[in-house]
């Protein structure tokens, strides 16, 4: 941790107080010693360094009893290992259905698993219910006391009314007190509200404050608060509570007592639609090519983009050098990005920059310079010429998407 | 699709910053996306009051007509829109996601749909086209995406901003235009005996806390610059290799389509 030198009060009056079982350990012993002719031996510059006494001065002890306080007290450098959080059996279950936008827990779904802790108290449990492939293993930290994962290839993909059959067997199963969800575009917001509807809950939604056993939700257009008491089934905004942060907690795995029933969905998923990624919003773009100074060749920037799909951005000098428009620009004075993933080719990172990039969850950078500031903020930094690697990309991906083609075929 | 029949359901909002009654924004989207669909056939339906004005603005939109099923303020419009509908031979009933008053809470449209046991889009951007007693329509997504369903009718569908603006009112329209009352029974509504409505509160701000235990490690979160930390890097590869490497975090991260 920190080097600066502190005084250990305790040690110093242990030093003093002979009476203490402790004293002798806490005696300087390389002051004084038996050298090897049997001769005491003393070490007077370590006598003259003296300690600091009780009241701040320096005080010197000749007569061989210096006492304790000259060892210099450091903390551990053991990372911080927050203390667990047992619930054996648990009073009751709060259970909450996390979003895992790109299988992960985003921060929206770490503030709800706050509110539930609170909800659940000492003696209650938290219950994550979460759907298909995971790549999360931060549960534990997130909050969650007991985690339910369902899998299996009915809950690819869009499924609300599988995911809805689900969350009932969990209602019967577990009998939760409560449910928990994000009040989310991506999800939580749907789920829900089919959630309430086929319970027959009615539900809290877009709760920002819980306290004292009322809820506090926006109601209307945001012009008004509605106030009521705290119902079984709240659908809670982002930073409704502060997360989880200074417990661990078990994530014990449970299983659901009686298998899903599924039946014919109405509904029926056909994929995704191409959507042309240069009409989408640059604040809203999930995935964003940005170029800076470093790129050499536009032209096989543009066709980059276009073929990874990605959003295209632009650090400010490549815009006043006129190779994108002012719209594109990216940081303090363009626009600041969401991206889920932001792939940053020939980008220094200057501050502005990184600024407008801080939302970003997987952040690729491409530079020459290995000591540049992108490349340390970057999760996966690759030192090498921006020309020769968009042209390896765009061979990569087309590789990808032929042999996709002939999968298909 | 001239055959469809649509209904859609609006209702009364409010200007966001004064507060005055106007068209709602997302139940005007729907109603545009309706008027795309069926036309002048196009069914609209409001449960409150009949003189409201502001009902006009979506006559305004080039509705000959617009039906308003009679309820007092603050009423309770699931039982009468349930009734209905039900004796309707509507197909496809669209609505807003959520209201501009009241409570807003946006569960109308998966009541609705759980009352009359039809399916419930979410997020209707587009219907491609009705086939077979089908539809392929087009779902609107956080981030500008559209994903592709196939639902049976007859279904409901709410719309949020993801759908096609909603066109302008006109005045003379808005003029001729008929509210057309009908008789429904009065339903009231439990949650404001409980609950109350106050003005909106600002939210707090959450500030970035910094736990670390010393007064110099919190000065140095503050003023360090951002770091992603355990970051890998790959130096000295070839270009194909660095390429492969940066394809396989696109593909784990799921944003190669
Ligand atoms: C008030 C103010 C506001 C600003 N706002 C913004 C803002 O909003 N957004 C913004 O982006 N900037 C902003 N800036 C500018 C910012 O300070 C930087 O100047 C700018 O971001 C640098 O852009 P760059 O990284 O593209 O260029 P450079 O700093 O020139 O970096 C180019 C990088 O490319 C690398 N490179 C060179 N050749 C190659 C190659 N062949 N292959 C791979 N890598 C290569 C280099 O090693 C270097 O790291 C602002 C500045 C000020 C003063």
């Amino acid at each position: 941790m920190s080097d600066i030198i502190r005084r250990d009060p305790r040690a110093e009056w242990i030093a003093r107080n002979r009476l203490h079982p402790l004293h002798a350990a806490m005696q300087k012993s390389d002051t004084r010693w038996m050298g090897p002719n049997g001769l005491i031996r003393k070490n007077p510059h370590a006598l003259a360094a003296g300690f600091v006494g009780p009241s701040g001065l320096k005080r010197i002890d000749r007569s061989g009893a210096e006492q304790g306080g000259g060892q210099k007290r450091s903390a551990p450098e053991t990372a911080v290992r927050l203390p667990l959080h047992l619930v054996e059996q648990p009073s009751h279950l709060v259970a909450v259905v996390p979003d895992m936008v790109g299988g992960r827990l985003g921060s929206h779904d770490r503030d709800v698993f706050g509110l539930a802790r609170q909800l659940a108290g000492a003696t209650g449990a938290v219950l994550a219910v979460v759907f298909g492939q995971l790549r999360e293993d931060a549960f534990d930290t997130a909050g969650a006391d007991r985690l339910l994962i369902l899998e299996g290839d009915a809950y690819d993909g869009y499924c609300p009314e599988q995911r809805l059959l689900a969350l009932r067997a969990v209602e019967s199963g577990f009998a939760p007190r409560h449910w928990l969800l994000p009040d989310s575009r991506s999800g939580g917001g749907e789920l829900g509200r089919r959630l309430a509807a086929s319970l027959g809950e009615r539900p809290a939604t877009r709760v920002w404050q819980m306290r004292d056993g009322f809820c506090s939700s926006r109601a209307g257009a945001g012009r008004e608060d509605l106030v009521q008491p705290t119902p079984r089934l709240v659908l809670a905004s982002a930073e409704c509570a502060e997360p989880v942060s200074d417990t661990r907690h078990e994530a014990r795995q449970v299983e659901l007592p009686a298998p899903v029933i599924s039946h014919l969905p109405r509904m029926e998923d056909l994929g995704a639609v191409a959507v042309d990624p240069s009409q989408i919003p640059l604040a809203e773009a999930e995935f964003i090519l940005s170029g800076g100074n470093g790129i050499t060749d536009w032209n096989l920037f543009h066709r980059a983009a276009a073929i990874l799909g990605a959003t295209e951005g632009a650090s400010r000098v490549a815009v006043d050098d006129g190779h994108m428009p002012r719209a594109r620009q990216v940081g303090a004075t363009g626009t600041w990005v969401t991206a889920r993933v932001y792939l940053a080719v020939g980008i220094s990172g200057a501050i502005q920059h990184l600024q407008g990039i801080g939302a970003c969850e997987k952040v690729i950078a491409v530079n020459l310079d290995p000591g540049c500031d992108m490349l340390k903020r970057a999760d996966l930094a690759v030192v090498g010429d921006s020309a020769a690697i968009l042209q390896a990309l765009i061979e990569r991906v087309a590789a990808h998407r032929q042999g996709g083609r002939r999968d298909a075929a | 699709m001239t055959d469809l029949h649509v209904v859609a359901l609006v209702s009364v909002g409010a200007h966001p910053t004064s507060g005055r009654p106007r068209r709602a924004e997302q139940d005007a989207r729907a109603v545009e996306l309706g008027l795309r669909l069926a036309g002048e056939q196009l069914q609209v339906v409001h449960a409150g009051d009949v003189a409201d004005e502001a009902l006009r603005a979506y006559l305004g939109m080039g509705l000959p007509r617009l039906t308003v099923l009679e309820q007092p303020p603050r009423a309770d419009a699931l039982p009468a829109l349930v009734e209905h509908l039900a004796n309707s031979p509507a197909q496809l009933v669209l609505t807003g996601s959520q209201a501009e008053t009241g409570e807003g809470s946006g569960m109308l449209p998966y009541l609705l749909a759980e009352r009359l046991g039809w399916p419930l889009v979410v997020g209707l951007a587009d219907i491609e086209s009705v086939e077979n007693g089908q539809a392929l329509v087009l779902q609107a997504l956080p981030r500008g995406q559209r994903r592709r369903l196939r639902v049976r009718l007859p279904f409901l569908a709410s719309v949020d901003n993801g759908a096609p603006a909603a066109r302008q009112s006109a005045f003379g329209p808005a003029r001729r235009g008929q509210l057309q009352a009908q008789e429904s029974a009065p339903a009231v509504d439990p949650l404001l005996s409980v609950a109350t409505l106050q003005p909106a509160r600002l939210r707090p701000k959450r500030l970035k806390v910094v736990s670390a235990g010393s007064a110099a490690e919190r000065m140095r979160a503050a003023t360090r610059k951002a770091t992603g930390g355990g970051g890998q890097t790959l130096e000295g590869v070839s270009p194909q290799a660095a390429a492969e490497a940066i394809f396989n975090v696109l593909l784990d991260e799921g944003v190669l389509r």
